[in-house]
């Protein structure tokens, strides 16, 4: 019979899981991050072929063209598991609805312009069908990619777009003082304004992307990398200039996120092209490739607010792209040769 | 087969105290049962958590998506609106 | 267009939660929607109009962030305190942490199968409504592996048997039932994985799962598993709501998907049921202080709740599934006949085995009157007395597996409960064996598919698992003979077990 317990006599015999500590070094402990992340995945002994895929096991890393010796070394530097990532969305979440509550008080949706309005519907609340697509593009990713560490964030990531498409929801409710005409008018623009077609034609063609780094980059890089700051920087500012903060207001959560998913997406295309020289070339050539593409696709929406300064707007965003992937990832590329 | 039997499952922590309250309150055809760290409550056909009838006992606004943090496990159809949490059975 | 000149108004959930999901969606018309969602015709399943998917719940993300937040705050609290206190010295026995070692190894790699599988799902379906609530559930099952990671973390640095759990789980036999389990599920198609996994699983079994588990932690003093168990759990209710919804859905759709969902929830029933013969066993041995027994969670969670459940689902044609008449009885032996056999092999599995005592006998007795005294009793007293010779009984022989199941084939004719059940079935020239009924009939309709089984036992015999000897094996395993296996009471956990708690070594 005891009454208390030395605890001397009570020492660990191991700080952490076999597959963790042949990682980090043995006798270390390990981060909740860790412990919540390596080889999650499993990689051997299946049992069937996918009916969906006969040509491939369940987890296969040659769904990419991409070749990694470990895929684990696509680490978030976040170091988001579960629980961090969803305290920190908490957070940021109650500080938004401080904001929505604080713009539906003060009644200012009332004091806009309905012109103005008229304007965030055709630009900005179509955005919440650019996110949706990012998020099955990303759960895409989450689904058929290759390793616990990069497949999680993906999964956090498509979780993000959605909330994003929810907090533009929201805002075209509000400015409506809850109707749903703003809505209906940003879809039907997605759906047949000129402005919008090219960027839903990209959105559509992103989604039968087969090579899911492709897609991861194609999505989390270069469209992201073009549109965050063409909308929520450029036009965003306009905005402001013309009618007040309260848009800023209501959006300030994508701005903080957006700089957060930077740091995510850079280290990944980093960590991939450090890897050998034909991942570099591979993922050089996709940057090449899809930032055309996204450019084009942008340029109508850009003239919207810009004109024929659109051009010039995009030359500066897509130089900085540029200068962000030599910087954090090592990447550069030409553009293409014009034919 | 008369079988209409549904059933609500919560965590025996402070949050859930009201809830289950509240249940035994608008559900007397109910039978509540006491398991280590979980109460599990059964019924025929219907459970009902009505948000009016937990805000009186707690004092506070209550939204019925709350009932989410004390939640075990469920058996029935489930129907979530801005005034109850219901489970029923129609056959 | 006209401006929007509307007064105030406040949106119902229900319309609000739309727009916030399902409207997020369009039609497109720049690709087409089958090269968009390929997956979705495969299985001849027919679904005329997504519009009419009723959402099982209605979170947004910034209440499911906040309700989330909430409980992991509460959670990582507990499980903070629990490591500070040295509480894993406060469960009632240290033979109660092999359940644990079981959990880890054998459900945890299922939680992140079901990460990857609803993700898939989640991308897989075309309608909007449906891919969000399998994304929110993909999230949550990768909570449910990482929280549960980090609560058995703490074990881990005490006790053996969980280290290697991640390498275990690809490649020691027992461990292929889960593994097989999901692997089924997932390289099926988006609608026979939510069926397998969201009905049949969730909502129709896996109570049996979590609630004796996490009532049995409860019971034996883990609070740091109880806490973990319970918070999963509130996820479940949605998950559960889902698993029916889909059905509904299905069914409502159109009459030609009946005899497909009706298969498909004959096939998972058995398969999941097989599956908890891993949870049977824990409940009447595993526990050193026992909750209830599976026979009575058998009748309170299949028999009752399940039958009112396919009692709801009779309207619409579907009946209770097929065998559920062999899982009624079989519930008075399944929990010994799985004990018997990993005492059988106790040298071969990374968890600790014994022979219940006297008073852990007489309530085996009162729970199973008509059974235990009988059968089970004298097999044991046997083998306490050869133990006590000096011949703790080890089975030298690898089993013959199951190959639907893989379970080995120990279960006793539905009828007669003293005769093995043995089932075949030839397919291209190849002879296969079964358990049961249900598990050959899920042969007999997919024989391409089960052929393909990585069955634990002929791969050893084929040279795929370090070689040919026990020792060479467990060394694949990475299982550490003398520590993580054998019986327990020659168990070094034991005796870490005895000096930390200040008991007499007896002996």
């Amino acid at each position: 019979m005891q009454i208390d317990i030395r605890t001397t006599a009570v020492t660990p015999l191991r700080q952490t899981f076999g597959h963790v500590a042949r990682r980090i070094g043995s006798g270390k402990p390990a981060s909740r991050y860790q412990e919540a992340t390596f080889d999650l995945q499993p990689e051997v002994n299946f049992h069937y072929r996918p009916y969906w895929d006969a040509g491939h096991e369940l987890y296969d890393a040659s769904r990419t063209a991409i070749v990694m010796d470990d895929w684990y070394a696509c680490t978030d530097p976040r170091q988001y598991y579960y629980g961090a990532w969803t305290q920190t969305r908490a957070r940021q979440q109650e500080v938004m609805e401080r904001n929505f509550a604080f713009v539906e008080q003060r009644g200012l949706p009332e004091l806009l312009d309905e012109g103005w309005k008229r304007r965030v519907a055709a630009l900005v609340l179509p955005l919440r069908h650019v996110e949706y697509a990012a998020n099955l593009n990303n759960t895409a990713v989450a689904a058929y990619g290759y390793g616990a560490a990069l497949t999680q964030a993906a999964s956090f990531c498509a979780m993000d777009r959605l909330g994003i498409a929810q907090y533009l929801t929201r805002i075209g409710l509000l400015l409506d003082s809850n109707g749903s005409a703003l809505l209906d008018a940003a879809k039907a623009d997605w759906l047949h304004a000129a402005h919008l077609q090219p960027l839903r034609r990209l959105c559509e063609d992103l989604l039968v992307v087969e090579d899911w780094f492709e897609l991861l980059l194609a999505q989390d890089f270069v469209l992201d990398g073009l549109l965050y700051p063409l909308v929520y920087e450029r036009i965003e500012a306009e905005f402001s200039r013309e009618a007040g903060t309260t848009l800023a207001l209501l959006s300030g959560f994508m701005d903080e996120w957006y700089a957060e998913h930077t740091r995510w997406i850079d280290q990944q295309l980093k960590v991939v092209a450090a890897a050998s020289a034909a991942n570099r070339e591979r993922v050089a050539g996709w940057c090449r490739q899809w930032s055309e593409r996204v450019r084009a696709a942008l340029l109508p929406l850009a003239s919207e607010v810009f004109g024929d300064g659109a051009e010039a707007v995009l030359d500066e965003l897509e130089a900085a792209l540029q200068a962000r992937a030599q910087k954090k990832c090592g990447l550069s590329w030409a553009p293409e040769v014009a034919a | 087969m008369s079988n209409n039997r549904v059933y609500i499952a919560l965590q025996n922590n402070e949050d859930a105290r009201p809830i289950i309250e509240a249940i035994e309150a608008d559900n007397p055809h109910a039978t509540v049962t006491h398991f280590p760290a979980m109460v599990k409550i059964d019924a025929d056909g219907r459970i009902e958590v009505r948000r009016a009838s937990v805000e009186a006992l707690i004092g506070r606004a209550w939204d019925p998506q709350e009932i989410h943090l004390s939640l075990v496990s469920i058996s029935g159809n489930v129907d979530e609106t801005d005034e109850a949490f219901i489970l029923e059975r129609h056959n | 267009m006209s401006t929007p000149t509307s007064a105030p108004k406040k949106l119902g959930l229900r319309e609000k939660y739309a727009r916030m999901t399902r409207d997020l969606a369009w039609e497109p018309s720049y690709q087409p929607k089958d090269k968009i969602y390929p997956q979705a015709g495969l299985e001849g399943i027919k679904i005329e109009d997504w519009d009419r998917w009723e959402d099982p719940f209605r979170l947004t993300m910034d209440a499911y962030w906040k309700y989330q937040a909430e409980k992991e705050r509460k959670l990582y609290a507990i499980i903070d305190a629990f490591a500070q206190n040295n509480a894993q010295l406060n469960v009632t026995d240290a033979r109660y942490v092999n359940a644990l070692k079981l959990f880890l190894t054998g459900v945890t790699p299922l939680e992140y199968a079901a990460h990857r599988g609803f993700a898939m799902v989640g991308r897989a379906f075309p309608g909007a409504g449906a891919q969000v609530a399998c994304q929110m559930q993909s999230i949550d099952e990768l909570r449910h592996v990482q929280t549960q990671i980090h609560t058995i973390s703490h074990y881990n640095k005490y006790f053996s048997g969980f280290e290697e759990w991640r390498h275990m789980h690809d490649r020691v036999w027992y461990l292929s039932v889960p593994k097989s389990f999901f692997d089924d599920a997932m390289s099926a198609g988006p609608f026979e994985f939510i069926t397998a996994i969201s009905f049949s699983f969730e909502y129709v079994l896996t109570n049996l799962l979590f609630m004796p588990f996490m009532s049995g932690a409860a019971y034996n003093g883990d609070m740091a598993t109880v806490t973990f168990g319970f918070s999963a759990q509130s996820d479940e209710a949605r998950h559960m709501t889902l698993g029916l919804e889909v059905i509904k859905f299905m069914l409502e759709q159109h009459p030609d998907n009946l005899p497909i969902v009706q298969r498909w929830i004959d096939k998972w029933f058995w398969r999941g049921y097989r599956l908890l013969t891993l949870v049977a066993m824990m409940m009447d041995y595993m526990l050193p202080k026992r909750v209830m027994s599976w026979q009575e969670a058998w009748e309170m969670y299949f028999e009752q709740n399940g039958g009112a459940l396919f009692a709801d689902l009779a309207r619409y044609g579907i009946r209770m599934p097929r065998h559920w008449e062999v899982s009624v009885k079989e519930k008075d032996r399944l929990s010994h006949e799985a004990w018997a056999t990993f005492y059988n092999y106790g040298h071969a599995a990374a968890f600790h085995t014994w022979m219940p005592d006297e008073s852990e006998m007489a309530w085996l007795a009162e729970k199973y009157p008509a059974s235990f005294d009988a059968r089970y009793r004298p097999r044991y007293e046997h083998w306490i007395a050869e133990e006590r010779a000096g011949r703790r009984f080890y089975n030298p022989t690898l089993p013959m597996l199951c190959q639907v199941c893989q379970i080995p084939m120990v279960f006793t004719e539905p009828d007669d409960p003293t005769t093995t059940c043995y089932r075949e079935s030839h397919y291209h020239g190849e002879h296969y064996h079964f358990c049961s009924d249900g598990c050959k009939d899920i042969f007999d309709a997919e024989p391409e598919k089960y052929v393909q089984s990585w069955l634990p036992v002929h791969q050893i015999y084929q040279g795929h698992c370090g070689g040919g000897s026990v020792p060479e094996v467990l060394r694949w395993y990475r299982l550490e003979a003398g520590r993580d296996n054998l019986d327990y009471l020659s168990s070094p956990d034991r005796q870490n077990w005895q000096r930390w708690k200040g008991e007499a070594a007896a002996g």
